[in-house]
């Protein structure tokens, strides 16, 4: 934080003053102290637990926020933010100018919801039976008054230090941070439970609401954990069979990020954005059932291997169909060769009959081939590939996908491989001079593709003239 | 050749087996008549409770309700948490609303206009009508609960209910105060594990494996779970008393957070299985093993490793190590001869060993079950300076060389023979332990 913009620095100022003003001027009538006091301590150890335990949690309010909310009720605005400002001596490892904002945020937000709180009605101190279901409604508000605070606190500070830039990017991330508030707005109606069992059976109180949400949070850590996990060990497997297949080594790595930017920018939400991430990943793992000397030959296919080639997105839709999160998007393993025309395979299915996740891989798998190194070419400028991606738009590809690549492409930058080294070492025996195509696909360029740019996806031509064998196994090799 | 093993190796398809953590061994049917099956224990545990819930239910029918409303919000409450049920790692059920409405329920005491009279008989009366309400749904789409799990719920809540109701009305308490809430809290406490001794028991039944493991591995997986339902429960019946009926509503809610959290964690568990499981399957297609041989290999190793008293979490590394065990295979020049590692010179079974585990080693986090999938061929005494190779790899190695050597469609005297040869090699090649434990495996199938 040493070097804080200037801006930041005069928002965290502001900030900081404004908090510490409205704790020193009060008014403290009519609060009792000790509630204060206890509640202040109960947050600052909530606070502390959190972060040791839930280290790697990055979204989302803590569950300690339930005590802060806890407060608005039993001390009220002034004392909310008394509790708020005490985060900041929270036992953890953090910067001073950090730690003042925190304590200074939490202070204006309970400030804030105390407020409305009481502008709707509600009363201050321990909610009788006579209370309810009434002071639901000013409590809700207040909790809504909170997280909004919260966030518009913590949004401008993100703005100032430059981290997010208000445009295209940030839209498509909306929907993941709608569910963290949602959830921690959960968690934050439990300050009304807290409130509610606080005279009769006083500290235990917090202690049974914060036993659930630690937990529900400690378990989502360890998701995140085995997420993580699940991600590398696919990423491994996925790259151990491609290196047995002579591919240039992160070709499904690579599929797998063009066929995500194309779905993030398509706005599908996060989760179906994994699924044809991990789609991508997995699109050629049938190509380990074509035999290796298929795949490797470079004369005239014969009819039998042209035939087996074309099994490998079913091999491979065989292979994963039981993983079931996938769903949808095992269908874009099954028809990532299929063609708008209809002149693809398996199925040969025509324009929108080909499932939108096949479409979506199908336009990142010729544009990571395009612009690779191969043996027999270099690698393709992005300018170039885009080109060709859109030359094809409409014949081979879904036109709506090539423009999201594009437009992904443009803003994000693509990441082009290093130069493909020949996999080497014990796993293979790939005699390089086996997969040297001169002349390569350009030969073979086709109908629809205006001269000089090749046809990415020359299967038939290939078939019937006499291209290496690589490149009529689609996707990577042409 | 190759060409011809892939033609047959691709081309079929095979009937989905469900692997042990799916619970393959959960759904064998007891032959016979039915005081002849193969789980007593269970079977007397629902029989019991269910006659007992049915008496409790009766009873209260008979005598009346007391207090309708509160029995039919708490009714209902238990029966949408029943409805919402999920199935954690382990094909554990659990109902964490319905659970916390039943604790709640037997821990009422007041809803502020004056105390509550319900009896612990009507406590089970209403959380065994609540279940039966929640399930029936499930049951009409053919999802038909763990009986054994529900019934674990009925039977904490009656425990609780017929131990603190008397209390309670002994010791006058009358509104939250913090007798009571010790009280709750350490009876929840015991009834929580009470509860996981009985899960544990009908779990060493169900997977052969042993008591004790099973106990240390039902407190492991039920401590998150139980703390979540045991607070929310306690605060329930706590907070009811200010709030009154409004309050089982609202707090619910931190319970709500709770179930989501663990439904997802269960579901990205399931999700890692069922991948490992299926890219398993790419050396199948490879022509580099037999169908289905991972898997069966994986079923075998679970079989043994339970007879042999792994806890759970070696299980699960054992299964992933049993699963990629001829991942190696993959960098091989030449697919070995069907795909028969035992018939592999040994140096040879070793670089597989050692590409699979290089492989596995790359994700980072499977490091144990790189380690087991690399010495998985060393003879019983252990290769070099190492000393004996882990329990694990001796079990992959008992268990691929008895499906590598009995194939698909071995029968009973294949079998027989193939067991007998490996247990010639127990002076050098073989764990004794773990060929005994196939034999019984294999006797009881």
């Amino acid at each position: 934080m040493r070097a804080l913009p200037q801006g930041a620095r005069v928002y965290v100022g502001i900030i900081v003053v404004s908090a510490v003003a409205i704790v020193l001027i009060g008014p403290y009538s009519g609060i009792d102290l000790q509630t204060l006091v206890l509640v202040a301590i109960l947050f600052v150890v909530a606070e502390s637990i959190s972060t040791a335990v839930l280290k790697g949690v990055r979204a989302g309010i803590s569950p300690s926020s339930a005590v802060s909310l806890a407060a608005v009720v039993l001390v009220g605005p002034v004392g909310a933010a008394v509790v708020g400002f005490a985060s900041c001596l929270t036992i953890r490892r953090m910067d001073l100018v950090k730690r003042a904002f925190n304590g200074a945020q939490f202070a204006l937000a309970a400030y804030a919801a105390g407020h409305v709180y009481l502008l709707l009605g509600g009363t201050v101190g321990e909610p009788g039976r006579e209370d309810f279901p009434a002071v639901v409604l000013p409590y809700v508000a207040a909790v809504l008054t909170h997280s909004l605070v919260n966030s518009v606190l913590i949004g401008t500070l993100m703005w100032a230090l430059g981290v997010v830039r208000p445009g295209s990017r940030s839209r498509l991330h909306w929907r993941p941070l709608v569910a963290v508030e949602l959830s921690s707005m959960g968690y934050q109606m439990l300050g009304l439970a807290i409130a509610a069992v606080w005279g009769g059976v006083g500290l235990v109180a917090p202690l049974l609401v914060l036993l659930p949400l630690f937990i529900a949070r400690w378990t989502f850590a360890q998701q995140l954990d085995e997420a993580r996990a699940h991600e590398a060990t696919l990423a491994t497997l996925c790259q151990a069979v491609e290196t047995k297949d002579y591919y240039t080594r992160g070709h499904c790595m690579r599929v797998a990020e063009g066929a995500a930017m194309i779905a993030r920018e398509l706005g599908m939400p996060a989760e179906r954005v994994q699924k044809i991430r991990y789609a991508g990943m997995l699109h050629d793992i049938g190509k380990l059932g074509v035999p290796t000397k298929v795949l490797q030959k470079t004369g005239k296919l014969t009819d039998d291997e042209y035939a087996a080639i074309k099994l490998h997105p079913t091999r491979g839709y065989e292979i994963v169909r039981e993983i079931s999160f996938l769903d949808e998007a095992l269908a874009g393993i099954r028809h990532h060769h299929e063609r708008l025309d209809g002149r693809g395979y398996p199925m040969g299915l025509v324009g929108m009959e080909i499932p939108e996740s096949a479409r979506i891989i199908s336009v990142a798998d010729v544009f990571d081939c395009l612009t690779s190194t191969r043996s027999y070419r270099q690698a393709w400028s992005a300018e170039d590939a885009i080109a060709e991606l859109r030359a094809c738009a409409g014949t081979q590809f879904d036109p709506r996908m090539v423009e999201a690549l594009v437009r992904a492409v443009e803003r994000e930058g693509w990441e082009t491989p290093d130069i493909a080294e020949p996999p080497g070492g014990c796993y293979t025996e790939a005699d390089p001079t086996n997969r040297t195509c001169p002349g390569s696909v350009d030969t073979a360029a086709g109908d629809e593709a205006p001269a000089p740019a090749p046809v990415p996806e020359p299967e038939e031509e290939a078939a019937d003239t006499a291209a290496p064998a690589d490149a009529v196994t689609g996707g990577s090799e042409r | 050749m190759m060409t011809q093993k892939q033609s047959d190796g691709a081309g079929t398809s095979r009937p989905a087996l469900s692997g042990p953590e799916g619970g393959a061994l959960s759904h064998q049917r007891p032959r016979g008549p039915l005081w002849r099956t193969a789980r007593p224990f269970r079977a007397v545990l629902v029989g019991s409770v269910g006659a007992g819930a049915l008496a409790a239910l009766v009873w209260t029918a008979a005598t009346g309700f007391v207090e309708p409303y509160v029995a039919l919000a708490f009714c209902l409450v238990i029966a949408v948490g029943e409805l919402a049920r999920i199935t954690l790692p382990g094909s554990r059920e659990v109902a964490p609303i319905a659970s916390a409405g039943a604790i709640s329920y037997a821990f009422l005491l007041t809803l502020g206009a004056g105390p509550l009279h319900h009896s612990a008989w009507q406590v089970v009366a209403v959380v065994a009508l609540g279940v039966a309400l929640g399930e029936l749904p499930h049951v009409a789409v053919g999802r038909s609960p763990r009986v054994e799990d529900a019934v674990r719920r009925v039977l904490a809540a009656t425990v609780l209910a017929v131990a603190f109701r008397p209390l309670a009305e002994q010791l006058g308490l009358v509104g939250p105060s913090v007798t009571a809430t010790l009280l709750m809290a350490a009876l929840v406490l015991l009834t929580w594990f009470a509860d996981s001794l009985v899960a544990a028991v009908l779990r060493a039944e169900r997977l052969r494996t042993r008591l004790m493991v099973a106990v240390r591995d039902e407190l492991r997986a039920q401590f998150a779970t139980g703390a979540a339902i045991g607070s929310s429960g306690v605060l329930i019946a706590l907070a009811c008393t200010v709030t009154g009926l409004a309050g089982l509503l609202v707090f619910t809610a931190p319970l709500l957070v709770s179930q989501a959290a663990f439904r997802r964690h269960a579901e990205v568990r399931r999700t890692y299985l069922e991948t490992v499981r299926a890219l398993s399957r790419v050396t199948e297609v490879g022509g580099y093993v037999e169908n289905g041989h991972s898997r069966r290999v994986s079923q075998l190793s679970h079989g043994i490793a339970c007879e042999l008293g792994l806890a759970e979490a070696e299980l699960l590394e054992l299964e992933y190590a049993a699963l990629m065990h001829d991942i190696g295979q993959l960098s091989l020049r030449e697919p070995i001869a069907g795909g028969a590692t035992v018939l592999a010179s040994p140096r040879e079974q070793r670089r597989i060993a050692e590409l699979g585990s290089a492989i596995i080693r790359e994700t980072g986090v499977l490091d144990n079950v790189a380690e087991t999938v690399r010495r998985q061929c060393e003879p019983l005494a252990g290769d070099g300076d190492e000393g004996v190779p882990p329990l694990g790899s001796r079990i992959i190695k008992v268990a691929n060389a008895f499906d590598d050597l009995v194939g698909e469609n071995g029968d009973a005297e294949r079998r027989a023979a193939v067991l007998e040869r490996l247990r010639m090699d127990t002076d050098s090649e073989y764990d004794p332990r773990v060929v005994d434990a196939l034999a019984s495996v294999l006797a009881r199938v």
